[in-house]
């Protein structure tokens, strides 16, 4: 799908060597990006790509530290929002709500109110605000604070603004988020029209499938730099995901033992039968059987921490029921889970799992303690055998049980927090990325550490964007695409390039079969 | 309820109070319901109403002006020194004081906004910066004699039996009035709520965040500057102490106006309002003669209270409701 009108020579936007470091992380490094009249061009990457950075650079939200950008062959530097607004660069950014305090009107104009006789002329702009939202479908009262809408509605009305200042350019950053199949629809048509009109659209977003419906072209990142740009209709989803996680697909794939066969007699540990949640995961079955490793995997906002959340009640499903040991259960809570037998390792460290300025110990038996209650303290003697027990197994370097656990390094914390749930002895343990951010060391012991574990017969859920260590140590993989489970690979069938093909599958739902 | 409605409630709880309040005064003394009372009400509390405007913009927009008492007291003593000490025209004066507490009000501003500091500790400051001024440029209170002063205070729009609006009431209804416009009819005053919703947002969609931080505060210290000037003529002297605890006043009077404290929602008619109900409190105890003066400050020390509570259960009602409104 080109434009109707031919594309003059010099491109729309044209963004050459584009760099901005952030105290010491260098978010965008020579990055190149190219935009032409009438196209929908894809801005692709996972998350901390530099996606909404090169978005922010550009805009004059942040000021670069190199590169140029030309606008038709113009070259620009805007200092502020204001001024690309004035260049007609339209933007919805990321994490823009509007203001919800302002009334739908207010909020579409604002900056740019019709004025009569050096007055803002309230009458007109209640009337354009009205036309603004016609073509999207909303016939609501533009004088209600906007922060009466619901989420998708308030989004609508933010795209609708930048649309209407989008006389050149309209750059979207993930702006599908909180929108239902019929709104996108209508999102799309709009963004096709302006197309036609020879309008450059910049869009960002986790959804292949929407990529593949609306955009042109394809530019990915990967870690603030420029992996590749693409026509659309030349790069089938393989080869996208990889240039997105940028793997060599034909890694070495030697899996450990599976285990016996016999294991998928066993009745479920747990079973989910139709699990989920509205804007977080849509409805998944997921049985758990003892001593196996069961891996989700998927992009980052695919829907993988959000069903682990939701299995472990820190979310509440909305619909779907949960059988634990064939019995019903409700999950109301993490202390529900912990109740059953449930343990979970955060993916942030810092921020939910470690105290730092407890020691190894206390750490160590933290979750024990809030399972006995914390009227029935655990004797000091106890408690060191138990931390002497793990710091020992799990091979923790640190000169003592009584060292406050912000002094550890990364894997040793990590290993830590592990030992925190293994005190508990779970049945069953949650993993959200278990070797994120640790040492190759730490890395492989934690692995072997996970055959260990199963071996016992206690059952483990993982969550990883290592996609060789899955195959190494899962029985099973679910794969999650647009919060969806999308297929489960098992056995024999678990491999790097079948998960990628799963993650990278036009059809939902397909199951991933030779 | 409908939307509009449901918007102007705290608007609308605030003026029925006033009236109420009124009504009952009225009842218990005869002479209460005079126009007299009306015009000296709105005289006496000139210098607070026109204060409390600035002071509406500044939290409208998120941030506080502690400044203001102190910007007051600053400017009387300004003026005492340069009419009296230095033998300026009293209008000359003015223009300088006007142009220092605004210029004051912009500085605290660009500190503000370029150090990202926060406004409470950047305001106490100016207070006792502007304070300290006051004193250093004397500690005496030092009268006014000039003749304009007289003329000035003679001005007067005669109306009803015995009602009066004199000069500083004037002056205060049209700052409400040009407030007004200024919040609803302008882009600086779109930007001001925006900024006071959400600053991230409000920078993300164009506000010129700096500029509007330096503008906002600019004003206040300009009404402040206005209000030294309608005090020096009400009080026809110069003092450094003037005007002490102001700054509370107003933010009560913003408050009991129904805006909200964190700033993105109020009117500045209610400000005007809440004004008056402390005005009419004062007016009450003075009527009954027998009450110690203190019970002015109890009675709107409770009703701050009242009024906070309610707009807690407003917002409570509010974010419950959620969802899409019917259809307009
Ligand atoms: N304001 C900021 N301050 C510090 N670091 C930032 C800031 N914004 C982004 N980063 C960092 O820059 C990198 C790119 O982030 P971002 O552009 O938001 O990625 P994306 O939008 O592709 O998910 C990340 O490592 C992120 O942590
Ligand atoms: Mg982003």
């Amino acid at each position: 799908m080109t434009a109707s009108t031919a594309p003059p020579s010099t491109p729309l936007l044209a963004i050459r060597g584009l760099s901005k470091a952030f105290l010491g992380v260098q978010a965008l490094d020579g990055v190149d990006f190219t935009l032409r009249h009438g196209e929908i061009h894809a801005l692709l990457g996972e998350n901390g790509a530099g996606k909404s950075t090169l978005i922010k650079t550009l805009t004059g939200v942040y000021q670069r530290d190199g590169g140029t950008v030309a606008l038709e062959g113009r070259e620009i530097a805007p200092r502020g929002v204001e001024e690309a607004q004035r260049l007609h660069i339209g933007t919805v950014y990321q994490e823009v709500n509007l203001l919800p305090n302002l009334s739908v009107a207010e909020n579409l104009f604002l900056g740019r109110q019709p004025m009569r006789w050096g007055l803002v002329d309230r009458g007109a702009m209640r009337r354009r605000a009205r036309a603004i939202l016609m073509p999207y479908g909303l016939s609501i009262d533009v004088t209600a604070p906007l922060g009466r809408f619901s989420v998708a509605t308030q989004q609508i009305i933010a795209i609708a603004r930048a649309v209407d200042m989008s006389a050149k350019v309209l750059i979207l950053d993930e702006p599908t988020a909180s929108l239902d199949a019929q709104e996108v629809a209508v999102l799309f048509k709009v963004m096709r029209t302006l197309r036609s009109r020879g309008i450059g659209i910049v869009f960002v977003t986790h959804f292949l499938d929407q990529v593949y419906e609306v955009c042109d072209r394809i530019t990915v990142l990967r870690n603030g730099r420029l992996v590749g740009e693409r026509r659309t209709a030349e790069l089938p989803r393989l080869d996208l995901v990889a240039m997105m996680l940028g793997r060599e697909l034909e890694a070495a794939a030697h899996r450990i033992d599976l285990g016996p066969a016999e294991l998928d007699s066993r009745p479920p540990l747990a079973s989910f039968k139709g699990f989920g949640k509205a804007r977080s995961v849509e409805p998944f079955d997921l049985d758990i059987r003892p001593g196996e490793v069961v891996a989700l995997a998927g992009l980052l906002g695919s829907g993988r921490t959000e069903t682990v959340r939701l299995v472990f009640g820190m979310d509440r499903a909305d619909r779907g029921e949960a059988t634990v040991d064939g019995r019903t259960i409700r999950l109301k809570g993490p202390r529900d889970a912990v109740r059953l037998g449930f343990g979970f390792c955060p993916e942030d460290r810092k921020k939910e799992g470690i105290v730092g300025e407890l020691s190894v110990r206390e750490n160590i038996i933290l979750a024990l303690q809030a399972r006995q209650g914390w009227l029935k303290p655990i004797p000091r003697r106890r408690q060191e055998e138990i931390a002497d027990r793990f710091i020992r197994l799990l091979d923790i370097r640190t000169p003592d049980a009584e060292r406050p656990i912000q002094l550890l390094s990364g894997g040793n914390q990590q290993k830590a927090l592990l030992a925190r749930w293994l005190a508990t002895e779970p049945r069953l343990l949650i993993l959200d990325e278990p070797t994120r951010g640790i040492d190759v060391g730490a890395h492989a012991e934690i692995i072997r550490l996970i055959e260990r574990l199963c071996a016992d017969g206690m059952a483990l859920l993982v969550v990883s964007s290592e996609l060789e260590e899955i195959v190494a140590y899962s029985r099973r993989v679910v794969v999650l695409r647009d919060r969806r489970h999308v297929a489960e690979l098992r056995g024999g069938e678990v491999s790097v390039e079948r998960i990628v093909a799963a993650i990278a599958s036009e059809t939902p739902n397909m199951e991933v079969r030779q | 309820m409908t939307s509009a409605l449901q918007r102007f409630l705290p608007l609308i709880v605030t003026t029925a109070v006033l009236v109420v309040g009124f009504l009952m005064c009225a009842a218990q003394f005869p002479n209460f319901a005079s126009w007299r009372v009306v015009g000296n009400l709105l005289t006496d509390n000139a210098f607070l109403g026109i204060t409390a405007i600035g002071m509406t913009f500044v939290i409208l927009s998120g941030g506080i002006d502690l400044s203001v008492g102190a910007v007051i007291g600053f400017t009387t003593v300004l003026l005492a020194v340069l009419i009296e000490h230095g033998g300026w025209h009293p209008l000359a004066a003015f223009a300088v004081a006007l142009i220092a507490a605004g210029g004051f009000g912009a500085a605290m501003g660009g500190v503000i906004h370029v150090f990202q500091m926060p406004p409470f500790i950047v305001t106490l400051a100016g207070m006792f910066i502007a304070r300290g001024l006051g004193f250093v440029l004397t500690t005496d209170s030092v009268p006014i004699n000039h003749p304009l002063y007289g003329e000035l205070n003679d001005i007067a729009l005669r109306f009803g039996a015995g009602g009066k609006l004199s000069l500083p009431a004037m002056l205060m209804l049209g700052v409400v009035v040009a407030a007004v416009v200024l919040a609803h009819w302008t882009r600086f005053g779109a930007n001001l709520y925006a900024l006071g919703g959400n600053r991230q947002s409000a920078e993300l969609m164009g506000v010129p965040v700096g500029r509007t931080t330096v503008a906002v505060y600019a004003l206040s210290g300009l009404l402040a500057g206005l209000a030294g000037i309608v005090f020096s003529l009400y009080t026809g002297a110069g003092y450094s102490l003037a005007a002490t605890g102001v700054e509370l006043d107003t933010i009560t009077a913003v408050v009991i106006g129904g805006t909200q404290l964190t700033g993105g929602y109020g009117y500045v008619v209610g400000t005007f309002v809440g004004v008056l109900i402390q005005g009419l409190i004062q007016t009450y105890i003075t009527f009954d003669g027998t009450l110690s003066s203190w019970w002015t400050k109890i009675a709107i020390g409770v009703l701050l209270f009242v009024f906070i509570l309610l707009q807690k259960g407003l917002l409570t009602v509010w974010a419950g409701r959620g969802g899409e409104p019917a259809e307009a």
